[in-house]
């Protein structure tokens, strides 16, 4: 069981969160011409590291809050986790 | 090559079994070969045996980190289907059926192989609607399919629960009664035993550190048992592609998520089906030792960790007991998780890249076992030939880059939208 601290409510369990992905891909800005690379590089292409992984993890079933997590992917530790709006340094 | 048969084992017998040959050798690795395939597990393994038997390429090394056969064909639920409604994933995997159902005698090894049937339950009239239409598009295109009512089910597995006063109540289901289960590992060995025989150098121990590119192409791979040259290289390694991937800066449209399993305690025979849950993600059937053996959804984020957290588990085992609620008095044996390539639409990855000689087999999801010889077969005329075989095309690793997605049950790494 994995436990996340949730910046708004504390240290939670695992159950009470579901996963949303990679947090380090960032969407094309709006109104701006992009090529299908580009395009299919936001929507599908990840680089799944093994390591420390930057990833969105939602507050399902607390606040409801996006949350920013660094994980281990091979070992599960936590290192640090973020509000949505904080920008990863 | 000695050949496995009643004959031999009677004369080996003879003298205690001492003088059998080695199943395969444990050579060097050569200077430079036509093809390396890297990853030795059963779709490497297959790739190596019918590049060596179709295409008469027999200068072929896998090299493999570990030992073969330790990773995904070694921990998967052993189920072989073909059940799938659109025509690339029907087709291809019909086409491995055929090599399933000739597998042990092809190999000279007793791969186990028993067609015993497959059960989707259906939980609705709904499901039972979609149901019809892809057992219809299954017939279409050959494969047996036959829709079942409430009481024909019950009839062939009473000890689900048909009571009426359950969440989601049985309403019939989908049989594929050519679907069935085989022994893993003996797929991995025949395919391996074979190979070795006809000159593939199966190389253990030795991991990919890098690539030679250039202008292009690749030129060879770097190991740690040094350089190997070849000017085809094929990538099936399944669980460890992202990071090959990052090796030859490719970024691809999979995830590395964990796949866990489990055993019950040996029984006496009670179930003699495979049998999906359609309310939720969850399979069972009971292996020849008796065992129940269960798995159903990813731990669902990213993960190599080869090792599972417990409430996936938990969750998968309330929809087994849900379905068959006797599994509640067995204790577990064992559980286990292996490391699976989600790709973004839930179908595999067969294909040329745009390095030039580099193959790239890979996002198996959920599905990797039962089609590891149809994989093997489409990789080696992939390789062999410079060109994807019609049975691999829909398998093209542009697709998502043009919108071609091959989206069966379009579930690919996000569990949570089923």
């Amino acid at each position: 069981m994995l436990h996340i601290k949730c910046p708004h409510c504390g240290m939670r369990s695992q159950n009470e969160f579901s996963y949303g992905g990679d947090a380090t891909i960032k969407r094309p800005e709006l109104g701006k011409e992009i090529s299908d690379q580009d395009w299919d590089n936001f929507v599908y292409n990840r680089k799944s590291l093994r390591g420390k992984h930057w990833e969105l993890w939602q507050h399902l079933s607390g606040c409801r809050q996006w949350i920013k997590v660094q994980r281990d992917t091979a070992t599960h530790e936590i290192f640090k986790t973020l509000k949505a709006n904080e920008e990863i340094s | 090559m000695q050949k496995y048969s009643v004959f031999s084992l009677v004369k080996n017998a003879l003298s205690n079994h001492e003088n059998w040959d080695l199943a395969w050798k444990d050579p060097t690795p050569k200077k430079e070969y036509d093809v390396v395939i890297i990853g030795g597990g059963g779709h490497g393994l297959a790739t190596a045996y019918y590049l060596a038997k179709e295409h008469n390429i027999t200068n072929v090394a896998i090299i493999e980190k570990g030992w073969i056969g330790g990773g995904n064909v070694g921990r998967n639920t052993t189920i072989i289907r073909s059940n799938y409604m659109h025509d690339d994933n029907a087709l291809f995997s019909e086409f491995g059926m055929d090599l399933w159902r000739r597998m042990s005698q092809d190999l000279n090894y007793n791969v186990m192989f028993s067609p015993r049937g497959i059960i989707n339950l259906a939980h609705s009239d709904a499901q039972m609607n979609t149901y019809a239409r892809r057992g219809n598009s299954m017939r279409l295109n050959g494969i047996d399919a036959v829709l079942l009512n409430r009481e024909e089910v019950r009839e062939i597995i009473p000890m689900a629960d048909f009571s009426e006063n359950v969440r989601f109540p049985i309403f019939g289901g989908l049989m594929q009664p050519s679907a069935g289960t085989a022994r893993h590992d003996a797929v991995a060995w025949g395919y391996a035993r074979q190979a070795d025989d006809m000159g593939v150098d199966i190389i253990q121990n030795c991991e990919v550190i890098g690539f030679d590119v250039s202008a292009g192409k690749i030129n060879g791979v770097r190991t740690s048992r040094g350089e190997i040259k070849a000017k085809k290289i094929g990538l099936c390694v399944a669980g460890s592609t992202n990071i090959l991937a990052e090796k030859l800066n490719m970024t691809l449209p999979i995830e590395t998520h964990l796949l866990q399993a489990c055993v019950s305690e040996p029984v006496k025979p009670v179930l003699d089906k495979v049998v999906t849950f359609g309310a939720g993600h969850f399979y069972i059937s009971q292996s020849d030792k008796g065992e129940m053996v269960m798995g159903g959804d990813l731990d669902g984020y990213n993960s190599y960790a080869q090792r599972g957290n417990l409430p996936t588990l938990q969750h998968v085992l309330t929809e087994g007991i849900a379905m068959m609620p006797f599994l509640s008095k067995l204790k577990m044996l064992r559980t286990w998780g292996g490391i699976m390539d989600m790709s973004m639409d839930g179908s595999p990855i067969i294909d040329k890249t745009h390095i030039e000689g580099l193959y790239l087999n890979c996002g198996w999801c959920y599905g990797g076992f039962k089609a590891t010889p149809a994989s093997g077969w489409t990789f080696a005329h992939t390789i062999a030939q410079d060109r994807v075989h019609e049975l691999n095309a829909g398998y093209s690793l542009n697709r998502f880059n043009t919108g071609h997605l091959l989206d069966e049950k379009g579930l690919g790494t996000k569990t949570w939208i089923s």
